[in-house]
This record gives C-alpha cells, sequence and structure tokens, in this order.
C-alpha cells in the first residue's frame, strides 16, 4: 500500500523549507541531469571525433555564453565584448603555461580570474551609463582588446598567435578529442552548477532585482555600482575559463578568432537559448553550433555530386542560418529555455492542458 | 531612544527642481511608534518628502536626522542598513522574481553569502544562511496572508496583491521605519480595511514607525497618531487628526469645506 503510494504520486508536496529550495525542482529532474551527465561520461567511448569535437565546442562556447547571461540576461546590460574577454582568457592561459612552470591544470583558473580582474576594469563604465551608451562603451573595449591581442608580441606573439601546452593532470597529456571532452565536461558541470547556485543565492537575486527595477532595488539596500560592476566581472571570469579551454583544446590561439562577429554570435547564444535562464545559455550555444552542421548537412544531402548546386548552396546555408534566427525570435522570443518549461508543464499536467 | 527623542527628524527641507519648488522650509519630528500620516493635493510635494527620506532625492537645504545622525547625502541603499524600508507608489516590484524571491531580496542587507560563498552553496554555509531568511521571509508571508502566491511571478499578480507583496518585500528589510507611499491606492474597501489592518499590525505588534501618505481621508484619519498636511510644497498644518480636521486652511486646501461632518458620519462604518 504504501510503496504504491510512493509510487503513484499526484504532485510534488513537501514539507520543509530545505526541500522547496533544492537546486532541481523535483527528484525526477535530478535523475534526469544526474543521468544525462553519466551518460554523457560514456559519450567518448562511443562517439567519433568528429561528434567529439562540436561537444567540445559547445562546452567551451557553453561556459562564455553562460558568464555573457549573467550580464544581459539577469543583470539587464550588454556587452558587446565578450569575445574579447574569452580570447584574453586563451591568451592569458597560454601565456602563463609558457612562461611559468605552472601546470595548465592551474592555469585555467588563474586566466578566469586574471580575465575578470580586466573584466571588471571595463565594467567601470556601466556603473554610469545604460542601454546603447553602454554598448558602444563595451565595444571600444572588444577593439582595444582585440588591438593589444595584436600588438602586444610578447604576450599573445602578435600576428603569428601563440602556442598553448595541452592540459595536463598528474604529467598525463590530454590533447586528444577523447580525453579533453572530459575535462570539458567536467567545467561545464562546475560553472554551470556554480551559475545556478550564484542565481538563487543573494548577489544573484541582486542582479535581477537590479534589472527589473533599479530604483527599488537600491531601497532595498543593493549597491547599484557595485553590483553592475560586478557581474561584468563574473561574466569575464566565465568567458576567461572557457577561453583558456578553447585556447588548449586547439593547443594555438590567433588573434582572428577573438572578433565582433563572436562576441555577436554570443549574444545570438543567449538570445535564443533564453535570456537570464541559467540552462537557457547551454540551449542557444548547442542550437548555434548544431545549425551551422545541419544546415552543411541539408546541403550535403542535396547536392554532393552538383558542383555549381553545392555553391549556390552554400550561399543559401549561411542566409538559412539567419533565416532560422530570426524565425526563432519572431515566434519564440523568450527563448529555447522558455520552451523547455511549456514541454516540462504539458509532461506534468497532461492529460489537462492546465 | 526614549520616548520624547525623535526617530525621524526633518528640519528645514528646501527642494527644487529649476524653477519649480517641490518643498518649501518643511519640517516635522516622527516619534517612535508613532503613525505618521502625510496628506495633501496632487503635486504638494507628499512624496518627494518621502523621496528625501529614502534618498531618492537630495535636498538642497535643510537636515534629516535619522536616530539622531544626519542623513543627507547618504546613499539609499545604505539608508536601509539604517532601518528605513519604503513602498512606492506606483508599483515597483521585481516583476519576473518569484514572490518569494522578491521578498527575499529585501533580506539583502542582513544577509552575507556573496558572489563566492553564493556559487558554493552547500560547502560555505550558504544554505544555511538562506534556509534562516526563507523562515524570517516566510511568518512575513503567513503575516500578510500571501502563502497561496509565493511562488507565482510577481508581473502576473493583481494589483491589490502586489502591493501586499511590496509592503512583504519593505517589512523583510525589518526596518524601524516604514515609509508607505499611498498603500492603498487602488483597492477596494476589503482590500483597504485588510491594508489598514496590517498597518496597524505593523505599528503595534512588529513595533514599526510608519509615515504614510494616503488619499483616503477615513483610513487616515483611523489610524494616524498625528496627521500633516502639505499644500504647495509648504507644511499647512501637522497635529492630531481630529485638530487637522477642524483646521480651516486645510479644509480650503484640500479637504473641501464641510469635509468633517462627512467624515464623522462615514468613520462609524469604516473602523
Amino acid at each position: 500500500m504504501a510503496s504504491a503510494h510512493s509510487r503513484m504520486r499526484c504532485g510534488e508536496f513537501r514539507t520543509t523549507y530545505q526541500a522547496d529550495m533544492t537546486i532541481f525542482p523535483t527528484p525526477l529532474a535530478r535523475r534526469v541531469a544526474i543521468g544525462s551527465v553519466l551518460l554523457l561520461l560514456l559519450a567518448p567511448l562511443v562517439l567519433n571525433a568528429y561528434y567529439l569535437n562540436l561537444m567540445i565546442q559547445i562546452g567551451y562556447y557553453g561556459i562564455a555564453a553562460l558568464g555573457l547571461n549573467i550580464v544581459v540576461g539577469f543583470t539587464g546590460q550588454i556587452s558587446l565584448g565578450h569575445a574579447a574577454f574569452f580570447g584574453l582568457g586563451a591568451f592569458t592561459s597560454a601565456w602563463i603555461s609558457n612562461n611559468s612552470g605552472i601546470p595548465v591544470f592551474f592555469t585555467i583558473p588563474l586566466a578566469g580570474m586574471l580575465t575578470m580582474a580586466v573584466g571588471l576594469i571595463v565594467g567601470i563604465p556601466a556603473g554610469r551609463i545604460k542601454g546603447l551608451y553602454l554598448a558602444i562603451a563595451t565595444l571600444a573595449s572588444q577593439y582595444i582588446l582585440e588591438d593589444f591581442f595584436a600588438r602586444a608580441d610578447w604576450f599573445t606573439g602578435g600576428s603569428s598567435g601563440a602556442m598553448a601546452k595541452p592540459f595536463s593532470i598528474f604529467g598525463h597529456e590530454m590533447y586528444t578529442d577523447q580525453s579533453f571532452f572530459y575535462v570539458v565536461l567536467f567545467y561545464v558541470v562546475v560553472m554551470f552548477v556554480a551559475g545556478a547556485n550564484l542565481m538563487r543565492s543573494r548577489d544573484g537575486r541582486a542582479f535581477i532585482a537590479v534589472r527589473d527595477h533599479y530604483l527599488s532595488a537600491e531601497i532595498m539596500g543593493i549597491n547599484l555600482n557595485k553590483y553592475r560592476i560586478l557581474s561584468f566581472g563574473i561574466s569575464s571570469f566565465y568567458a576567461g575559463i572557457g577561453g583558456a579551454l578553447f585556447g588548449h583544446y586547439l593547443g594555438f590561439v590567433s588573434v582572428e578568432g577573438f572578433t565582433l562577429v563572436l562576441s555577436i554570435q554570443f549574444l545570438a547564444m543567449v538570445i535564443i537559448g533564453g535570456l537570464g535562464s541559467v540552462m537557457g545559455a547551454m540551449f542557444g550555444t548547442v542550437f548555434m553550433v548544431l545549425l551551422p552542421e545541419v544546415m552543411e548537412f541539408g546541403v550535403y544531402l542535396v547536392g554532393s555530386d552538383n558542383t555549381a548546386l553545392t555553391q549556390a548552396l552554400a550561399y543559401i546555408k549561411e542566409m538559412a542560418i539567419g533565416l532560422a534566427i530570426i524565425l526563432f525570435l519572431i515566434f519564440e522570443p523568450d527563448g529555447l529555455s522558455h520552451r523547455w518549461k511549456m514541454i516540462k508543464n504539458y509532461w506534468k499536467l497532461y492529460p489537462f492542458s492546465y | 531612544m526614549t520616548k520624547n527623542q525623535p526617530l525621524l527628524k526633518v528640519d528645514n527641507i528646501f527642494l527644487s527642481f529649476g524653477g519649480v519648488h517641490a518643498l518649501r522650509e518643511v519640517s516635522f519630528e516622527v516619534y517612535p511608534g508613532e503613525v505618521f500620516s502625510i496628506i495633501g493635493p496632487n503635486g504638494a510635494g507628499k512624496t518627494s518628502m518621502l523621496n528625501c527620506v529614502s534618498g531618492r532625492y537630495q535636498p538642497q537645504k535643510g537636515e534629516i536626522a535619522f536616530k539622531e545622525k544626519n542623513i543627507i547625502g547618504m546613499k539609499p541603499n545604505d539608508r536601509c542598513k539604517l532601518g528605513i524600508g519604503r513602498t512606492f507608489q506606483n508599483l515597483a516590484l521585481f516583476n519576473h522574481m518569484t514572490v518569494l524571491d522578491n521578498i527575499m531580496v529585501g533580506r539583502h542587507h542582513l544577509m552575507k553569502n556573496n558572489f563566492i560563498t553564493g556559487p558554493l552553496y552547500w560547502f560555505s554555509g550558504a544554505r544555511k544562511e538562506e534556509l534562516a531568511h526563507r523562515r524570517e521571509v516566510e511568518d512575513i508571508i503567513d503575516f500578510l496572508e500571501i502563502a497561496h502566491i509565493r511562488k507565482s511571478i510577481a508581473g502576473t499578480l493583481s494589483y491589490g496583491l502586489r502591493k501586499r507583496v511590496e509592503l512583504a518585500r519593505a517589512v523583510a528589510l525589518r526596518p524601524d521605519l516604514i515609509l508607505l507611499d499611498e498603500p492603498m491606492a487602488g483597492m477596494n474597501l476589503e482590500e483597504k480595511e485588510d491594508m489598514a489592518r496590517y498597518i496597524i499590525d505593523l505599528n503595534e505588534e512588529w513595533g514599526m514607525t510608519v509615515i504614510m501618505i494616503e488619499h483616503d481621508m477615513g483610513v487616515v484619519m483611523d489610524i494616524s497618531h498625528r496627521v500633516m498636511v502639505l499644500d504647495f510644497g509648504r507644511e499647512i498644518c501637522t497635529g492630531l487628526p481630529e485638530e487637522v480636521m477642524e483646521n480651516e486652511q486645510v479644509k480650503t486646501a484640500y479637504l473641501g469645506v464641510g469635509f468633517d461632518d462627512d467624515i464623522q458620519e462615514k468613520s462609524g462604518e469604516v473602523a
């Protein structure tokens, strides 16, 4: 009798505040999350390098996108310089590991912290200006950092780029896709859990308060300048970690990779995934990384043996990506995370509609 | 603090925006445990006065002392640590947050976890702290009878409920002085009566000193200990509700001639 009851639940009932404050809303959600991480642990055993490469890309871009979501989605500011911080993380980690005995294992978090320090400085204007003006100020930081990368030979190797050592742990070098996948997976889990925790604790709520109504946030005892600048710092930390992983994965860091286009792509990731949602950053990244691949595959299916058609399709592919993004913004302005929530609700309420 | 030391002492405040004199030579004192109402016609400077106390505006002249400490020039976010909380005339909730999170934001200055300990939730004591404050917040939720909406998104609630959530958020600051800007505007009779009861309970049971701006004279005269009347930025009368109702100048400026007969008839029902 008792076991039948425990299996046939008509809802989630919590009897303590503690049970009401868990990171996953339901035990099922927790099991699914842990299960999918365990499943991912098996991925390198079954998937080939092409798929692993895509997943690793999703990993490091996802971490950086979560950082951007903290500043754009949660704090309601705008940043057009995220790619520069991503690059700074990559160069910093490469530079530290090349110029000191510190192993890559430690240079990745160090790069995150250094990027955070730079982000805090660049974020200072955010305490004063908002909206489009802030967008232009962050654009300036994008160009300043890009210029710095191009000219600071001692740091970045200038136009020839910098070599980055492979990630190693206990003298064990992890340069294959199979092994680096685990490094990225570890960082993704840690950074996303940390991000979710941040957003449900004091400072995370303060960020959202600053976004939703800064005047009353100030009356509630929130120091606006501090939190506006801090959100840039934290966002840069995430970008730095993502960038460092990127650098050590490719083994080579070059200035061309961190242009404004990448900054815009990061913005697209958080908008498509869902502003102000931790998992949204991941959804958006998956979408943005996989969309070109899916399109490529479509082109391959349609016109693999017709060169003229293949060329034409290459352009159509680019346009189709743009079209997909536009359609997405029209039909799902709240992003993939909102759609995900609706699916969960549907599942929970089935067979009723509300 | 003794009863005869004022909790808040506003002295000769002068506030202008360009050529508009919003407040001129306004002085008043609020004593611990009082319900002090500010009334007056639209544009009289009532909200400006509250904004000076809560820190939104910096008056050009004059002094405001809270707990015998001059708070002119102090930032709004530092004032809540001293013990000043407020609600807004136009709703100012965090619309995309749940009711619970809105109220938790009110605990901000009482909490310690930060961007380093927060992400380390289980290992840094952040969870314990969140839990302790959650309990406090639940007391406020119970008191204001909003338990059924605690997980709702604030922006989706009805006007009356949002007003109540805003009050809850201000109470969560645990202020000694709470500033209420038109807490009953736009409410029906039942909601007004509820709100009046909450204000009385806050004052009598939670020991908060209240400064309230309100247009409903029935409520103002019933629950205030003292009333100040502003007109064109000047204080025209301060005193007990009965004294203010009798004052000829107040009748001309705001209440209207023949008002007191009216209200005395009505006040029987409202109470």
